[in-house]
């Protein structure tokens, strides 16, 4: 750095005269060294997901070909290792989540590349970590009051450091050899609760970024393998969880200590050098194989816009935008165009996170038999404006950060279908967009056994799969970022927590994504508390007015899903006197109100804290996979076999897939198919207009003036579109992202608040009443 | 040489020009916006995704709130069949959703065996069964 670059200030004209002596700039550094106030996320480790250049040390160690029999054994001894590392966290672990395999352990090199990765758990976990291993070796390596010695074990949850989201928590353990660090093993759980504004540790409800919760930068938690307990203390009065928090820094540790003892007999067996070189050629030869897979594909451009409908306090429409540009063997991802951070609400997301999910996709949906390492995203560059809500800064809530990073998924989940259908090989099927959003119940409270709690239902794992296409999507199979998670017992949850899934996994009828080859579906939820002084639910999810997943090649998207409640109600006493009412779902409950005095209504899914008196419903459903293929193409006995199951009504199957049948036994009627469906063709050509006529009748120059949008309106632009509260009332502000004034939601209950004392006002002038208010 | 594109598009090298892949209807130049050569219907939601909730009741029901979110619809103008849906909006307009560059796609498949619709098995009609092939192999 020079002063005279400084050219921010007022003092720019100053400093243009000269540049600084060596021994100046040498004064400004070491003063600048001095005072830093405190090391926050390093941007220039932050915003590069490239593999670290080959290190003097891994050169040396590559210098001779390895023994290809000795490389075969690192791999197959650390993919082992990791496996049953993985095995220990889910068995021991205390977080709900680690029990169903939301978690990963991998092993990185010195520089914090992954070079592998537990078969099972959350690729994205360990695909993230690279950022804080390189805050660790670039801060507190050569840090005095800190180092880096064998034995010792690093803590970090805060994503803005480098974590898919901040209620996951790592453990990061250096190998070291002589001193040398030669690699990194790493775990990292979904905890859940992490001491921020709601139980669970994914706030809806964040308004700053100190609402998120504990905001952990990489701190050394075990020192000489002793757990160090006045950190342990601090972290532990930082949560509602104390005991979560004990046990899975344990069960982290031990995990990762038993990977290190596989590493270390490795490293006797095969020597130092085979090891790091393995290490780092994996990282290299994915990197290599992953362009090789681009330049298979067609050179091109293809793009696709999301949008979300609710900050998780209020409906809006915020765009995620991207586009993919394939030349050779380069790929560019480009999400500009994504609509601006909101700085008083939680669905942000730092880049890294956002970037974690594409290699989540990558990895998983595009070549599930690549290593999973850092190469796979390493050559694809990625063009993105920080500020906008997919590359959140430093001051923005990312306690629901899924919003947007879950949106990364889907957008290089959903485009890869256009981008490999004609590559003749494919390593992975051509599918439909999986279901995107965290569909579930989370909790806090306590408990019947007299603890406090917060987490979340399993169910967020129970995600509809895309429609393939050759086949139907699966039912509640797993979540986009895990291929072999659990929804678990709830059962055994129901000995933990003080509440009932008296609807558990019920398949809702036309929650599907309609097409050729239909998206799996979803299932619902009711719960009540029971047997708790204080209980509360929370939902985190979008999507209840626009569908938050499409269809592929002609297949329809997922519907919208409502979050139901009847209040006032105790169905435990109403089910006691009169077990027949035990007849529960969200349809029947909510159309035909059985239950006199219930107060039946229905919100949007970003529900905060809600507190649950006993007996209380609270009701929602998983979501669907998109559809595949145009709907008229389904084979009619498909159409009969979710018709005869109640997947589908009768509307759908006629209406919609166009199929006649005999109601009472499900036959199909060929004839008579064939001609409704030849004429729901014709009838398409009727209503249909050509291209130019309808985009000329259809597209408006800016968004409809009560919808408060954010993100670009059509692509060809470089301005965004933003909804700004200036004043009491929204506006609407055009410009580029760095031109926008910062966004700031108003309090909704002010806004209701305002909107009634007018409505008071009106009233008190309509009937004449003069009423003095008090201010 | 037909290169099938998506399930029911494919691109003709020969004649540059975007096919359906049912009828073989012409819908443009291959090198610019498939959706052009379409028909479009803007689509109410609600008619796709039916309310489960009773929407006299209730503002959140299952169904898409049409304000907020439409469903393009694009058929092919010879046959009727729906090549793509989209859901964007009110007024937004449709997106680009791909363009090809032809000339690097006659390339690579110039250096390739096989016939491009032999080895690109998904697609309309018979339903393709296919688990992901080993190079070059589709069977």
């Amino acid at each position: 750095m020079t002063i005279s670059n400084n050219d921010t200030g007022q003092f720019a004209e100053h400093s243009e005269s000269r540049q600084l002596s060596e021994q100046e700039q040498q004064w400004v550094d070491k003063f600048m060294d001095e005072t830093t106030l405190f090391l926050g996320p390093d941007p220039v480790i932050m915003r590069n997901h490239q593999i670290h250049e080959r290190t003097s040390h891994e050169n040396d160690c590559m210098s001779s070909q390895v023994d290809p029999v000795k490389a075969d054994r690192v791999r197959k001894r650390l993919a082992g290792a990791l496996d049953e590392a993985f095995e220990m966290c889910e068995s021991m672990g205390a977080a709900p989540g680690a029990k169903w395999a939301d978690l990963s352990v991998a092993v990185y090199t010195a520089e914090g590349d992954v070079s592998y990765m537990s078969n099972r758990g959350v690729i994205a976990f360990a695909a993230v970590l690279h950022h804080p291993i390189r805050y660790i070796m670039k801060n507190w390596k050569d840090e005095p009051t800190v180092g880096i010695n064998p034995g010792d074990g690093f803590f970090h949850n805060d994503s803005r450091f480098g974590m898919v989201h901040n209620t996951d928590q790592s453990m990061l353990v250096p190998v070291m050899r002589g001193g040398r660090i030669i690699a990194w093993v790493g775990a990292t759980i979904h905890e859940g609760e992490n001491g921020a504004c709601e139980p669970g540790g994914m706030p809806s409800g964040s308004e700053s970024p100190f609402d998120d919760g504990l905001r952990a930068s990489p701190f050394k938690i075990v020192e000489g393998g002793r757990l160090r307990r006045d950190l342990l203390t601090f972290l532990q009065h930082s949560t509602r969880d104390p005991k979560l928090m004990l046990a899975d820094i344990k069960v982290k540790m031990g995990a990762v200590r038993r990977v290190i003892e596989t590493v270390d007999r490795l490293v006797e067996e095969v020597g130092e050098e085979a090891f790091i070189a393995t290490l780092r050629s994996t990282v290299e030869n994915v990197e290599t194989e992953v362009r090789r897979r681009i330049s298979e594909l067609p050179d091109g451009t293809v793009s696709f816009n999301q949008f979300v409908d609710s900050t998780l306090k209020e409906n809006i429409l915020i765009k995620f935008a991207c586009k993919i540009t394939i030349k050779g063997d380069s790929m560019v991802v480009d999400i500009t165009g994504t609509g601006p951070e909101i700085l008083n609400r939680a669905l942000n997301s730092p880049l890294a996170s956002t970037k974690a999910f594409m290699t989540q996709a990558i990895l998983s949906f595009w070549w599930p038999d690549l290593p999973r390492s850092t190469g796979a995203l390493s050559p694809i560059e990625v063009i993105s404006e920080e500020h906008s809500w997919a590359d959140a800064g430093y001051d923005a809530p990312v306690g629901q950060s899924l919003q947007a990073s879950f949106r990364g998924f889907s957008a290089l989940q959903t485009l890869y279908a256009k981008i490999q259908f004609s590559a003749p090989t494919k390593y992975s099927n051509v599918i439909a967009p999986w279901f995107n959003q965290i569909n579930d119940f989370l909790w806090g409270g306590t408990t019947q056994h007299g603890e406090q709690v917060g987490n979340l239902c399993a169910d967020l794992n129970g995600m509809g799969g895309g429609a393939k296409a050759f086949r139907d999507g699966e039912d509640g199979v797993a979540p986009l970022f895990c291929a072999m998670a659990d929804i678990a017992e709830q059962e055994v949850m129901e000995e933990e927590v003080p509440f009932l899934q008296l609807v558990s996994k019920r398949i809702v009828r036309d929650n599907q994504g309609f097409g050729k080859y239909r998206g799996g579906m979803g299932y619902e939820m009711i719960v009540a508390s029971r047997g708790t002084p204080a209980w509360g639910f929370m939902t985190v999810t979008t999507g209840a007015k626009f569908s938050s997943v499409t269809g592929m090649f002609g297949g329809y998207g997922c519907p919208t899903y409502p979050l139901a409640m009847v209040k006032n109600i105790n169905i435990y006493d109403i089910i006691r006197k009169d077990p027949s009412k035990f007849d529960l779902s969200m349809e029947r409950v909510m159309n035909e109100q059985p239950y006199e005095g219930g107060n039946y209504q229905t919100a949007h899914m970003g529900l905060q804290f809600d507190v649950a008196k006993e007996g209380e419903l609270y009701m929602i459903s998983q979501g669907s996979g998109g559809g595949y293929g145009d709907i008229l193409e389904r084979d009619p006995e498909l159409v009969m076999g979710d018709l005869e199951l109640d997947r589908i009504s009768d509307k759908v199957a006629s209406e919609l897939y166009g199929v006649v049948y005999q109601p009472d036994t499900f036959v199909v009627d060929q004839d008579k198919t064939a001609a409704l469906r030849t004429q729901m063709r014709q009838d398409r050509l009727k209503r249909g207009k050509p291209y130019k006529e309808f985009v000329a009748e259809f597209v408006t120059p800016e968004p409809p003036k009560d919808l408060l949008y954010f993100g670009s309106w059509g692509d060809d632009t470089d301005e965004l579109v933003a909804t700004h509260w200036g004043k009491s009332e929204p506006e609407r502000v055009t410009g580029r992202l760095e031109d926008l004034p910062l966004i700031m939601m108003p309090d909704r209950r002010v806004l209701k608040i305002e909107k009634l004392s007018k409505r008071v006002d009106e009233l008190e002038a309509q009937c004449g009443e003069q009423v003095q208010h008090k201010s | 040489m037909r290169i099938p594109m998506t399930e029911y598009l494919a691109i003709d090298l020969a004649s540059e020009r975007w096919l359906c892949r049912v009828c073989e209807h012409d819908l443009g130049n291959a090198r610019g916006n498939y959706k052009e050569g379409t028909l479009v219907y803007d689509r109410d939601p609600r008619e796709i995704h039916p309310a489960i909730l009773d929407p006299e009741k209730y503002e959140y029901t299952f169904a898409p709130d049409p304000n907020f979110c439409r469903i393009l619809e694009f058929y092919c103008p010879g046959c009727g069949t729906q090549i793509e849906t989209e859901y964007v909006p009110p007024g937004h307009p449709p997106t680009v959703d791909m363009l090809w560059d032809i000339d690097a796609l006659r390339e690579q498949w110039a250096s390739r065996e096989g016939v491009p619709e032999e080895l690109i098995n998904y697609g309309p009609g018979e339903n393709a069964i296919a688990e992901p092939r080993q190079p070059h192999s589709h069977h």
